[in-house]
Parts: C-alpha cells; sequence; structure tokens
C-alpha cells in the first residue's frame, strides 16, 4: 500500500459513474427464437445511474437519499464493490464494510459463535481482531446464552441483533448503512444509534441510506439526492430532506 | 434483484451540484492510498485470506452432513457401493478380475481419483449459484468458492487414498520414490485442473445454469474415457485404433493422474509384469503443464465475467 499524501482527505471518489442493467425479455431459447422471428427486442438497458460525481471526505456522514429506484442501494453497491460501474470509476481509500443486510454471510447450520467468527472474516476481520472483540460483540447482541445455539433456532429478532452487532464491531475506515438502523425493538435501536454516533466521533466516514428521513437527516449533515439515477443535490441533508417531501 | 420503479415525480427545484465537490475523470490515474473496489488480484487474494478460507472450508465441511445420522461416513459409503457394483460387475461378471492383477486395488486406485475430480469440480462449478445472497451483497474475493470447494474435496479424499494405501501395504506394497512422487503428482495436475474447470463452468454457470448440467454430463463420462475400469492397453489393441487418438487419449490430464496412481498404489503389489504408458512422468510434467494452462483461462473468463455476478444471480 502506497503511503497517503497529509493532505488528502478524502475516503471516496465517485467520478462520473454510470451503471445500467440490461433487462434479459427472454429467458429461454424457445422464447428467444419467438421474439427473433416476430423481431422484439431481446432485451432493454435500464439505466441506474447516470454520471455521478462527488467525493466523501474523511469523518464525513453523507445520507443518500430518494425515492425507490432512484439508484441509491445500486451507488451503495458500487461503492461497497460489489457491482462494478460501467463508466466512470469508483475509488476508496482504507477498508469499507457495510452494514448491508446484515446477515448475509450467515448460516443457519452453525452456532452463533461460528457464525461471528466466519461473518467477521468475510467482513474483512483477521482472527485475532474477532478474538479481541468477540466479548464486546457478544454483549452488545445481548443473547450471551444462546451464542452456541445454532442460529436456525434463533427468533429473527435474536438473528438481527447479532449480525448487527458483527458488522458494526468491524474496524472500518467507511462504512455503508443500508436501511438496518430499523432493526430489532426500540431500546436496541437506539443502542445502534448511539453506537453509530460513537464511531462518527471517532472518524469513521458514513454513507447511508435510509427512507427514515429524520434519523438520517439528525445522523448525517451532509446528504445527497438522487432522482432517476442522477444527483439533484449534494447539501446540508435538511435541505434535501425538505426537497424530497416537496416533491413526493 | 434490479428494482424496476421508476420515479414519477420530478423535482421541481433542480440545483447542479456544488462545483468544489465534483471531481470528474482527472483523479486517473488513482491517487496513492486509493483502490478500485470489487477489483481483486484473482487467486492470490485467495491465499491472501486464508484465514476466510479455512473458516469456508471449515463451515462446507461442518455443514454437508448435518442432520443425516450417518453423517460423514456417507463419503465412505458411496465410493464403498460404487466400488462393489463396479467390482461385481465388471470384475467378476465381465472378468477383468482374472484379466488384470490385483483388480481391486487398481479400481479403487483409479476411482477415487475420478471421484476427486468430479467432486471437486461439480461442486466447485455450483459454488457460486449456491453462495449467490452472500455474493450478491458482499463483496469478496469471488474465487473462494471454487477453491473451497476443491479443497474440501480434496479433504474428503485423502482418507479413501489412506484406505488404499493400507489395503496396498497389506498385499505388499513396495513402492520406489518416483512412484510416490507420482502420486503427488497426479494430485497436483487434479486439484489445478478442476480449479481452472470450475472456475470457468463456475462463472458460466451464473448467467446459464446449462453449466452445471453439462459438467455433471462429463462427470459421467469422465470415469469411462479413463482407463479406470480398464486397463489402457484394451484402447491400444483395439484393431485400427489411430495413433493419434490414442496419444489425445494418453495426454488427457485425467488418464495421466490415473495412471500415475496406478503406477504408485497398483503397480508396486503387483507382479510388475503389466505395461504402464510410456513416458508416464514426462506425460505427468505435461499434463500438469495442460491444467496450468486450463486454471489461466479459468481464471481469465472468470474474472472477464465476474463483474456481472451480483446482477445475474
Amino acid at each position: 500500500m502506497l503511503k497517503t499524501s497529509s493532505d488528502d482527505d478524502r475516503r471516496v471518489i465517485v467520478a462520473d459513474v454510470s451503471k445500467h442493467f440490461v433487462l434479459r425479455h427472454t429467458h429461454s431459447l424457445k422464447e428467444t427464437f419467438i421474439s427473433l422471428i416476430r423481431r422484439k427486442s431481446l432485451a432493454s438497458t435500464f439505466e441506474a445511474l447516470h454520471a455521478v460525481d462527488f467525493i466523501i471526505r474523511e469523518g464525513e456522514s453523507v445520507a443518500l437519499m430518494g425515492l425507490n429506484g432512484s439508484g441509491k442501494s445500486t451507488l451503495l453497491k458500487l461503492v461497497s464493490g460489489v457491482l462494478r460501474p460501467d463508466d466512470g470509476k469508483v475509488l476508496t481509500r482504507g477498508r469499507v464494510a457495510g452494514l448491508i443486510e446484515v446477515g448475509a454471510g450467515f448460516h443457519p447450520d452453525l452456532s452463533g459463535r461460528e457464525n461471528v467468527y466466519l461473518n467477521a472474516a468475510i467482513l474483512g476481520m483477521t482472527r485475532a481482531e474477532v478474538d479481541e472483540r468477540f466479548d464486546e460483540i457478544v454483549a452488545f447482541s445481548e443473547i450471551e446464552q444462546f451464542i452456541d445455539t445454532e442460529v436456525k433456532h434463533y427468533s429473527s429478532g435474536m438473528f438481527v441483533r447479532l449480525a448487527f452487532a458483527v458488522a458494526i464491531h468491524t474496524r472500518v475506515d467507511v462504512l455503508l448503512v443500508d436501511e438496518v438502523l430499523s432493526v430489532g425493538d426500540e431500546p436496541f435501536q437506539r443502542k445502534c444509534l448511539a453506537k453509530i454516533r460513537e464511531l462518527q466521533a471517532s472518524g469513521t466516514t458514513m454513507v447511508v441510506v435510509s427512507h427514515d428521513l429524520d434519523t438520517v437527516s439528525s445522523l448525517c449533515e451532509r446528504g445527497i439526492l438522487l432522482q432517476g439515477g442522477r444527483v439533484v443535490f449534494d447539501g446540508p441533508s435538511a435541505e434535501a430532506v425538505k426537497m424530497l417531501r416537496d416533491a413526493a | 434483484m434490479i428494482e424496476i420503479c421508476f420515479a414519477e415525480t420530478r423535482l421541481t427545484v433542480a440545483r447542479p451540484a456544488p462545483e468544489p465537490n465534483r471531481v470528474s475523470r482527472t483523479v486517473l490515474p488513482n491517487p496513492p492510498g486509493f483502490t478500485e473496489p470489487g477489483r481483486g488480484v484473482g487467486l492470490v487474494d485467495v491465499f491472501r485470506r486464508r484465514y476466510l478460507l479455512s473458516l469456508i472450508i471449515r463451515k462446507e465441511v461442518q455443514v454437508r452432513y448435518r442432520g443425516s445420522v450417518l453423517g460423514w461416513l456417507w463419503s465412505y459409503v458411496k465410493p464403498t457401493a460404487q466400488f462393489i457394483v463396479f467390482f461385481v460387475a465388471l470384475g467378476l461378471f465381465i472378468g477383468l478380475g482374472g484379466a488384470v492383477e490385483s483388480y481391486p486395488i487398481y479400481l479403487f486406485s483409479g476411482m477415487i481419483v475420478i471421484n476427486l475430480f468430479n467432486e471437486a469440480f461439480g461442486n466447485g462449478t455450483k459454488s457460486l449459484v449456491d453462495n449467490g445472497p452472500l455474493i450478491k451483497k458482499i463483496w469478496l474475493p469471488r474465487e473462494m468458492f471454487p477453491v473451497s470447494s476443491t479443497i474440501v474435496a480434496f479433504v474428503n479424499f485423502l482418507p479413501q487414498v489412506l484406505i488404499t494405501v493400507i489395503v496396498a501395504v497389506v498385499v505388499g506394497w513396495r513402492p520406489s520414490p518416483i512412484q510416490v512422487v507420482g502420486i503427488f503428482l497426479a494430485m497436483a495436475i487434479v486439484l489445478v485442473l478442476s480449479t481452472g474447470l470450475s472456475m470457468f463452468f463456475g462463472a458460466v454457470n451464473v448467467s446459464f445454469r446449462d453449466s452445471q448440467n453439462f459438467v455433471e454430463l462429463i462427470a459421467l463420462v469422465a470415469t469411462w474415457v479413463s482407463p479406470v475400469l480398464y486397463p489402457w492397453t484394451a484402447v491400444r489393441d483395439v484393431a485400427g485404433f489411430p495413433d493419434w487418438l490414442l496419444q489425445i487419449y494418453l495426454l488427457n490430464p485425467l488418464t495421466v493422474a490415473v495412471e500415475l496412481f496406478h503406477a504408485g498404489l497398483w503397480y508396486p503389489t503387483t507382479a510388475q509384469t503389466a505395461e504402464l504408458p510410456p513416458d508416464l512422468y514426462l506425460k505427468g510434467l505435461i499434463a500438469l503443464g495442460i491444467s496450468a494452462a486450463v486454471l489461466v483461462v479459468g481464471q481469465t473468463v472468470f474474472r472477464r465475467l465476474e463483474g456481472n455476478f451480483a446482477q445475474d444471480l
């Protein structure tokens, strides 16, 4: 890894990024054949993001806002690396991990303990780091007595708590948060928010996607408003929320 | 899934993004310290993240026979049953048992090689689709899945080698050093070949599920196009069998691996009068080279298609 120059406080660079999806209209050889004969189009493209361009600096918390289908989640997936841009470039500095659909790497047949280790490793932690944080993770999830039970016997609340606890204890430079603030019961939600604020205070950069506009605007100073895959506003989150509400 | 709900409402105030945050394309090339998310360096990444690899392998091993009474015994029951069927049908009914010395060892030592290949190749091909939910949500080196399938298959295979060795020792196994080296060479050939093939077919399988059916077909054929059930000389002695075709047959990396196993485990238990293919160890090195080439092709295709995995799964 190259040493970063001290004046570079950029964490995420999204440079002129476009992403489109090909929607195939045929799903079998027969359908393809019929469409060819009838001269119907086999596929069409859907532009999910168009020339999106912004920089996120160290310690900033940015809310991605927009209605369904505006491209928020696609953008988050581009930053996490799950998807690749078709045009333009996404660049990140430091470790990026996401609270994106927590529990994706959980296996129902493994115990809570085994799942904590597996998921932490998937999120990029080393063995030593997990060993060090294991107790903290379990304490946060409040399911100490079930930690050696197979996850398939967990209630959905327990499952989500443990998954969230693992994800939030990953040491990261950029944390991506997608619609997970609605996790668990109210006391747990408060705890999660407090933890997120604690990470913010310690300088973790954050990109948050949520439809809970009040929470999101209190959490982030800056808001980027997307509409139909384009950035239509980038500025104070309160203003972005206002614009979104006015439009809806 | 792709969200296809278009926002009907249009915002009235379309204020342009503030200028200071615009970067345009001037960022190319990457500033120091920055990386492009989702762009790994392929197989190297898998071994860089050995800890994750080991956990995934352990998970696969633990989960495979969960909920079954016999558990991992199943991975011995299956080859045993297969062995008995082949031995009874071919060894006794057709009489190969009389034609090939120590036929049970001949049969078993070849069979386990093909089984290793089929299991690693088959599971590796399906591994990406099986881990679809994870691939769609979190980025990790995706080569992890075919590689872990191969290693799990290998873990499953080793005890079978041990059983063969024990039986061979009982009947008087005295291998020469090169014959033992040949066994390891054969394992390397099969591991490299099946990883390369499963990366290729696994990547194609993401968009075209025809791939996994095709792989099952290959598995069906693999047992028969290598000298597992019959000696290779049976192919050579077919009247009018063209020599060039025989050479291709003998250079098939699987045939070479099977023959190396025969040379290492079966041959030293016999009177050593049977014929092994000429230049077997040279062929072994060539086969390893072919397998390495397959791995390079597999990795290349994998990387080419990888960008679409998350959206096509």
